[in-house]
């Protein structure tokens, strides 16, 4: 597969580039968050334009990647049930759970639909109302909003047979733990711009005074991710660390009101188990006991047992930045997209799995 | 699956009493429902940014355009069209 070379504004990303070659001196690792972020890095070549004394770092911030192979036994086991419609989002179906993906599920006979949209669920449930539907609800701050509207909407009409499975996983916690990692080997943050949109940039202020380190909060595009990176050089080069804002033109300081409301009315910030990462506290979204009818998991006794990872998948280093995702000794043998083993290999925000489609690991090793 | 993508509002519709504001917002052609629960002020011919289902902020013309046409390029707008496994 082939980069995306023609950019639309090649003038700017050249100019970007240059300013960028000019402006750093030292050797500087800079993560971003977010695997939409990944993604475009990679997709679109950049990580090869850079200077080789600017190495990124590839986050957690790949819902699909960091949800738990508990919570993915849960859903195949619900899907399982013969009354129950299990729907969710199309990148989680075939991540790997201890035993069948949903996919699996779904071509043995479970009832696993792929939806745009939660609300769409909430729309099935009407027209089903003697089935359980329930929404497999991952995703970081961005996508809560709808998640919890969904609650909302099939409160408002009296929808009873709906439900939420949640995975709700929050980024500056998870930044805080990666920061707070001896091995920590972060100079500076791109800051995921769509969580932003949500919930606003004060958030960080805290991180940037307690770890002396420069967070830009950063759009996905070409243009955004190299201004983003250029605003974090200038800062390392000059002994600073602020947060600042790249993506003025969509995320506004406050974030959206109305989005943090209904987040507060349906959800509770809760600890939270990241696949590859472990147990960090604070750091994602459970279902308030007041709307517990919506809460597959209360909703449903599912026993299932203890859930098991492939022990030779390194996706924790990958997303801790200690290794690139090519250095897996697994990475395209025995682990590939078509047959992938750990969850970084399934979604194309998973580092692994955009290193794998765009050849990267190759061009890296031949240079 | 974080992606936000811009359309423009073709048409609104108010749910519930009026409780509800739902919109077809068209991406590019491709039409779509939409919350509008999260940007209230929003109105036909007002460019939104959707993800998943819900407009989570305005945009304007040229912001729109420019993502839009960043988004088709890169070919990342599997989403919009009807999933089938
Ligand atoms: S290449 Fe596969 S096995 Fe290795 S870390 Fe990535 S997902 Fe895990």
């Amino acid at each position: 597969m082939k980069y995306v070379s023609e950019f639309r504004s090649p003038e700017i990303v050249d100019a970007l580039l240059k300013e960028i070659r000019q402006t750093v001196k030292g050797n500087w690792n800079i993560m971003e968050v977010c695997g939409g972020q990944t993604h475009s890095l990679v997709k679109n070549g950049l990580l090869n334009m850079l200077p080789q004394n600017i190495q990124m770092i590839h986050g957690p911030g790949c819902p699909v990647c960091v949800t738990p192979v508990s919570l993915i036994d849960k859903a195949v086991h619900l899907a399982m049930e013969k009354n129950v419609i299990l729907c969710s989002f199309g990148d989680m179906i075939r991540v790997p759970g201890s035993g069948m993906s949903l996919l699996e599920a779904k071509s043995k006979g479970g009832d696993v639909r792929i939806l745009y949209s939660p609300l769409e669920a909430v729309k099935i449930a009407k027209e089903n109302p003697d089935r359980e539907v329930v929404f497999f609800a991952v995703g970081f701050e961005t996508t809560a909003p709808a998640n919890a509207l969904s609650v909302v909407h099939a409160h408002r009409e009296g929808v009873k047979n709906y439900s939420i499975l949640t995975s709700h996983v929050l980024v500056p916690p998870a930044m805080e733990a990666i920061m707070s990692d001896d091995d920590c080997r972060v100079d500076g943050f791109l800051a995921a711009g769509h969580v932003c949109a949500i919930m606003g940039i004060g958030e960080y202020y805290p991180l940037v005074e307690k770890y002396k380190i420069p967070i830009v909060v950063t759009g996905f595009e070409p243009v955004d991710l190299l201004e983003g990176i250029l605003m974090t050089v200038k800062q390392l080069e000059n002994g600073e660390h602020k947060l600042a804002n790249q993506y003025t033109r969509v995320v506004e300081t406050e974030g959206n009101k109305n989005a943090i409301a209904v987040i507060d009315t349906i959800f509770e910030v809760t600890n939270r188990e990241w696949r590859g990462i472990g147990n960090i506290p604070f750091s994602g979204y459970a279902v308030k006991e007041n709307y517990s009818d919506y809460d597959a998991n209360k909703k449903f006794n599912i026993d299932i047992a203890e859930a098991h990872e492939d022990p030779t998948c390194l996706s924790g280093d990958v997303m801790k930045g200690k290794i690139k995702p090519h250095q897996c000794p697994n990475f395209g043998t025995k682990c590939t997209p078509v047959k992938p083993l750990g969850a970084p290999m399934v979604s194309s925000e998973g580092a692994c799995a955009a290193y794998y489609h765009f050849n990267l690991a190759t061009v890296l090793v031949e240079e | 699956m974080c992606l936000a993508i811009p359309g423009k509002i073709q048409s609104i519709e108010l749910l519930y009493g009026g409780a509800v504001k739902m919109a077809k917002v068209s991406f590019g052609g491709i039409i779509k429902e939409a919350s509008l629960e999260m940007v209230p002020t929003a109105d036909v011919g007002d460019y939104v940014l959707v993800h998943v289902g819900v407009a989570i902020s305005k945009v304007n013309e040229e912001e729109a355009n420019k993502v839009f046409g960043y988004l088709r390029e890169a070919g990342e707008l599997d989403e919009l069209y009807d999933t089938t496994i």
